[in-house]
């Protein structure tokens, strides 16, 4: 059964393996969708629109990077929102009380590490599951950036930062967040899909146990996982707080969940072991074209969330009901119905 | 195993794509019918000038009062002849509000009217749209002024101290004992009010005795035991005021359910909603806040007054509001209101927030 299904999978031409993947599926639509908004939407090729799509996507895009290679795992991490917070809140204080921005920002990423780190520990050495640990920590640290804040906001930022977060090359046509989201991406790309400890990432969502006998440090591949992806957050928690001039405990609340749809729309699998960062900036990127254009189409905000969470279940569905489908036609093939599950059996 | 979900990974893709071009071209298709009138409206925002677009960003949506502000400046769009739209986050957040701004001015519309989240964090993102060519007026909730072309204010702390002191008294009958019921001892706004109050009720109030300040905190049940607390030690208590909407409700409630409904009046500023039986079953016979619709009315006849560059937003600039009457900017390109609005039996059934 098995060996049949594998030869089969074999006469694909090689072309077909190569550009038939969900990641190219999602980079196709999301040029139809810009193809549609430039000739279709009012006002969506003005000058305006890259500048002003990139700086609201900045964070999302640069969380999704380090959160790929978590999901990759198998893992899952929900505390990036809260990390943002309790760094926009770390940066917010520490000027506030004196201390210069980039000193402010070093101690934030720093507090962003260890908040990765407990993340990483609690789930690699402890043994604890990810999504558990991460509901926890995700409560923890927004506990903590709102304690240390209450509810105020610190707004007193010198205009020379806050400008350089909102502003960029060309007069502003390419924001400068564009600089670090990009050496951030050349970083992620070569790790995951260029290095050995990218392709552990990978063994490790396939199966962790054989990984772990081939030699795949797992357990210290997690911690650094989730150790970036603290870092990054607390980076973007930065970028946030200058780009808004606006340091708050409930910054960013409900940011995780954008992030892991960007990246699930992305063709990352929720199980862990498949996926790659060109889907993801395709994924991250198809979200804030859509809610721009539809914006620019005086669209409400509840009907852009349907849409959205319409074409995230879909391409999740979609998978699984291809698998169906497939089950169907082999069982068709071998002796109807019954002998479906059992294939699977024994395929698996 | 691996091979076999390579084989399923190129299906998968297949599918995938399928299902989303055809959810595209869906989308396309909708695209395509929203922009009828999409494309009517920013013809009608064009340079030629014959229609004024108006967009409001309340701080959220599925908010009655702002429903409620809104409805009155799509009244007054429409009676000025202009497009008239609503935008806005489902949660009340300065950085969800700020994609909206941002595309009110890829939109170019004529002038934006926002209640700020945060006086700062959206003020960048207002400014851009403002260099862009839209006017800016903020109302309910202001930003800072360097931020704005002009904030319609809802109302002066003078107005609100005294349409509280002038209810309590009137009811009394100008003669008694009376409370305050306020929100937290340190409460900026109500601790402004309370210091005008006093003020008010010394000078044109003599035979009215405040007996004591007492503070529930803006919590309801604090509040509950406050009324409590208040009502045994000065039996001879004939009034209580209560500047904040948690402490009139709970103050009410109370009364409401005991023997000393129709004895000891409540009073002070309330929301239609909260109030709504308690004006009905006697326990309160007025309260006061501003009519949310007149302030968004206002709010969009001064942004076509800016528009049209009748008034610049300069103390001392005059314009028309329809209906409310000529209005003159103020300090810091303030636009106030007016008095506070008193809510009671005849006129509570008309509002919805």
């Amino acid at each position: 059964m098995t060996t049949t299904r594998s030869y089969q999978s074999h006469q694909h031409p090689i072309w077909r393996r190569v550009l038939v993947t969900p990641e190219v599926a999602v980079i196709a639509l999301l040029v139809l969708v810009v193809v549609w908004a430039e000739t279709s939407v009012p006002n969506f090729s003005g000058p305006l629109t890259f500048p002003f799509l990139v700086l609201d996507a900045a964070p999302i895009l640069l969380i999704a990077l380090p959160m790929t290679l978590v999901i990759v795992t198998g893992e899952i991490d929900l505390s990036v929102a809260s990390v943002v917070g309790l760094s926009s809140v770390l940066v917010g204080m520490l000027h506030h009380d004196g201390m210069s921005i980039p000193v402010a920002g070093v101690i934030a990423l720093a507090v962003g590490l260890l908040c990765g780190l407990l993340n990483g520990f609690l789930v690699a050495y402890v043994g604890l599951p990810s999504l558990a640990v991460t509901i926890g920590t995700l409560a923890l640290y927004r506990g903590i950036a709102v304690g240390l804040l209450g509810t105020k906001a610190v707004t007193d930022f010198p205009l020379k930062w806050t400008n350089l977060a909102q502003s960029g090359f060309f007069t502003g046509r390419l924001p400068y967040i564009v600089v670090p989201i990009v050496v951030l991406g050349v970083v992620f790309v070569l790790l995951l899909h260029f290095t050995s400890f990218g392709r552990g990432v990978f063994d490790i969502g396939l199966n962790s146990e054989a990984a772990h006998f081939s030699g795949v440090d797992v357990a210290r591949t997690k911690l650094v996982v989730f150790a970036a992806t603290g870092v990054v957050s607390a980076f973007a928690g930065i970028y946030y707080t200058l780009r808004y001039g606006s340091a708050r405990g409930d910054n960013a609340t409900g940011l995780e969940l954008q992030v892991i749809a960007a990246v699930l729309l992305g063709g990352v699998s929720i199980f862990g072991g498949r996926g790659a960062l060109h889907g993801v900036l395709g994924g991250v990127l198809l979200i804030a074209v859509i809610s721009s254009a539809l914006r620019l189409e005086n669209v409400t905000v509840n009907v852009i969330n349907i849409i959205i969470g319409l074409l995230l279940v879909l391409s999740v569905l979609s998978s699984s009901l291809l698998a169906w489908v497939s089950r169907l036609r082999s069982a068709g093939g071998v002796g109807r119905g019954r002998s479906g599950p059992r294939a699977r059996r024994v395929a698996a | 195993m691996k091979l076999h979900g390579k084989r399923m990974g190129a299906l998968t893709a297949l599918v995938t794509s399928l299902v989303l071009v055809t959810s595209a071209c869906g989308g396309t298709g909708g695209g395509n019918g929203d922009k009828a009138s999409g494309g009517s409206g920013s013809g009608g925002s064009g340079s030629s000038g014959e229609k004024i677009s108006v967009t409001f960003l309340p701080k959220n949506l599925g908010n009655p009062y702002f429903d409620t502000s809104d409805k009155g400046g799509k009244e007054a769009v429409q009676q000025f002849g202009g497009t008239y739209n609503e935008v806005g986050p489902d949660t009340a957040s300065p950085d969800a509000q700020v994609p909206f701004i941002n595309t009110a001015a890829q939109q170019g519309v004529k002038a934006l009217v926002v209640s700020a989240n945060d006086p700062k964090a959206i003020g960048s993102a207002l400014n851009q749209a403002r260099s862009a060519g839209t006017k800016v007026v903020t109302f309910d909730s202001d930003t800072d002024p360097q931020y704005r072309d002009l904030f319609v204010n809802q109302a002066s702390a003078e107005g609100i101290a005294k349409v509280e002191v002038d209810m309590a008294t009137k009811q009394i009958h100008d003669s008694g004992e009376i409370a305050i019921l306020s929100a937290s001892a340190n409460a900026t706004n109500q601790n402004a009010w309370i210091k005008l109050m006093k003020a008010d009720l010394a000078k044109n109030h003599p035979k009215v005795k405040l007996d004591a300040v007492v503070y529930g905190n803006d919590d309801d049940q604090t509040s509950f035991d406050k009324t409590a607390a208040l009502l045994q030690s000065y039996p001879n208590l004939k009034a209580i005021i209560s500047p904040t909407t948690v402490g009139i409700a709970a103050a009410a409630r109370y009364i409401s359910t005991s023997n000393y409904k129709g004895k000891v009046a409540v009073t002070g500023l309330g929301t239609p909603n909260q109030m709504r039986k308690y004006v009905k079953d006697g326990t309160v016979s007025e309260f006061a806040l501003w009519n949310p619709e007149d302030l968004g009315y206002l709010a969009a006849y001064a942004a076509k007054a800016l528009v049209d560059k009748q008034i610049t937003g300069k103390q001392g600039d005059t314009f028309t509001a329809g209906k409310l009457g000529k209005y003159t900017v103020g300090a810091d390109s303030t636009v106030l209101l007016g008095d506070p609005f008193v809510f009671n039996k005849a006129n509570i059934g008309k509002f919805n927030f």
